[in-house]
């Protein structure tokens, strides 16, 4: 089933002669427990085709569905919920609030969504302690190395069971074996259930992802197509 | 690939039999790199020839134990100390493919780049499977020196996608982009982004 799909997608700026068509024609799905990287160089479109994955910009061609809804057809409210429901995001700046504990941090999206604080409190040290860093729930995140912060913003993503989680080079400035745990940690959550979409220009990183496709001046050029598994036997035996 | 210096080093940790030596190699090395019987005893006969290694007296069943000697012992520190030659490294086929193409009419190199790219990428994902179905920190020397030469792949790999890009982005750099058929020759060039 998929997650997210994405069908003949674009995203125009401008018009006339000033138009850039940062994305043309994109169809991309998602399954449930399926891991795919978007490799391309920067301006190929990789952060575009993520913020519209992710309900935060408004494609000027196309549909994007998220579990079957369509983010086109809802209304502003409706799409702040699924947002923040269904949708797990994890940036390269990590968008931590410095004057919130990491448990707080991981908190917030849930206390939004109306789950009580004690509730919210427990997901947020089972999200902590699931990504390796449940003794750090009580630390700010300027008393946390730069692997741990992301650590907490992965949880943040995490917490509450979202289907869906959204990331732009996750590993940024982390070194290579920071780097490896966190692509381990999005491959352990993938395998639990999630679907993942990563856009990055991380060879050894895009590795970890089951299909890897390539994105070029804003239109999808190749990938390396499905891992092989019991679906695409069965779709190859049909 | 010095298959003479790995059956030495691992001479140096103590006399071994010839197919002992050829297990320890493979295991060591994740059977990324397979010897057969053959190839350990010629290196082994070279090895006592150069008297870097004796070969002891037979056992009952006919086996030779190996051991090394002080020359050998320091052949193998020397070995440690220094740098591999760049030149010692084979050819590489994929910058003369490549070499070729930007030189041959009629190939298309944005092409060439990116069926590299793909299946780079491909051998990317399964040596990157082979990492995730292990362990994060092996604590068996064994395993532990398997993930080194596993990593020193992955590296390999990651490289050459890099090169690739590089490669890519540099000829739409140096390549004048086609104009329109229907500007006039003497047209001013128009700035490019």
């Amino acid at each position: 089933m998929n997650v997210l799909r994405m069908r003949a997608v674009g995203r125009d700026h401008g018009s006339g002669a000033g138009l850039v068509r940062a994305l043309r024609d994109i169809d991309l799905s998602v399954a449930g427990g399926e891991f795919v990287a978007v490799m391309g160089p920067s301006g190929s479109g990789k952060s575009t085709l993520l913020t519209l994955a992710g309900g935060l910009d408004t494609p000027t061609a196309g549909q994007v569905l998220v579990d079957g809804d369509d983010l086109g057809s809802l209304g502003p409210a409706r799409l702040a919920a699924l947002r923040r429901r269904r949708i797990g995001y994890v940036f390269q700046d990590l968008n931590l609030i410095p004057g919130l504990t990491a448990a707080e941090n991981v908190m917030l999206p849930r206390e939004l969504d109306g789950v009580r604080t004690r509730a919210a409190r427990r997901e947020a040290r089972a999200a902590l302690a699931e990504v390796g860093v449940g003794d750090l729930a009580d630390r700010f995140p300027d008393e946390m190395s730069g692997g741990q912060q992301q650590r907490v913003a992965i949880a943040r993503a995490l917490v509450g069971d979202r289907g869906l989680v959204l990331t732009d080079e996750p590993t940024g400035a982390l070194d290579s074996q920071t780097g490896d745990e966190v692509m381990r940690l999005l491959r352990t959550r993938c395998d639990a259930g999630a679907a993942c979409l990563m856009v990055t220009h991380d060879a050894r990183h895009a590795a970890w992802a089951d299909r890897v496709v390539f994105l070029r001046d804003g239109a999808l050029v190749d990938g390396t197509g499905a891992r092989p598994g019991p679906d695409t036997l069965l779709e190859a035996g049909r | 690939m010095s298959i003479r210096h790995g059956l030495l080093a691992l001479l140096a940790q103590g006399p071994r039999y010839g197919y002992q030596l050829r297990a320890e190699f493979e295991s060591s090395t994740g059977s990324t790199w397979p010897l057969n019987i053959g190839q350990v005893y010629s290196t082994l006969s070279r090895l006592e020839r150069d008297e870097l290694v004796l070969r002891g007296d037979a056992d009952e069943e006919g086996r030779f134990v190996y051991s090394i000697t002080a020359e050998g012992t320091a052949e193998v520190r020397h070995w440690f100390a220094t740098p591999v030659e760049r030149t010692d490294r084979p050819r590489d086929e994929l910058a003369i493919k490549l070499a070729m193409a930007v030189t041959t009419p009629g190939v298309d190199v944005a092409d060439v780049v990116q069926t590299q790219r793909t299946a780079t990428l491909r051998a990317l994902q399964d040596l990157t499977r082979l990492k995730a179905g292990a362990s994060a920190a092996p604590a068996d020397p064994g395993e532990q020196a398997w993930r080194l030469v596993l990593e020193s792949m992955v590296f390999h790999a990651e490289a050459e996608v890099r090169w690739l890009d590089h490669c890519e982005s540099f000829m739409v750099r140096v390549t004048p982009p086609a104009r329109p058929a229907a500007a006039p020759a003497d047209a001013p060039k128009e700035a490019r982004r």
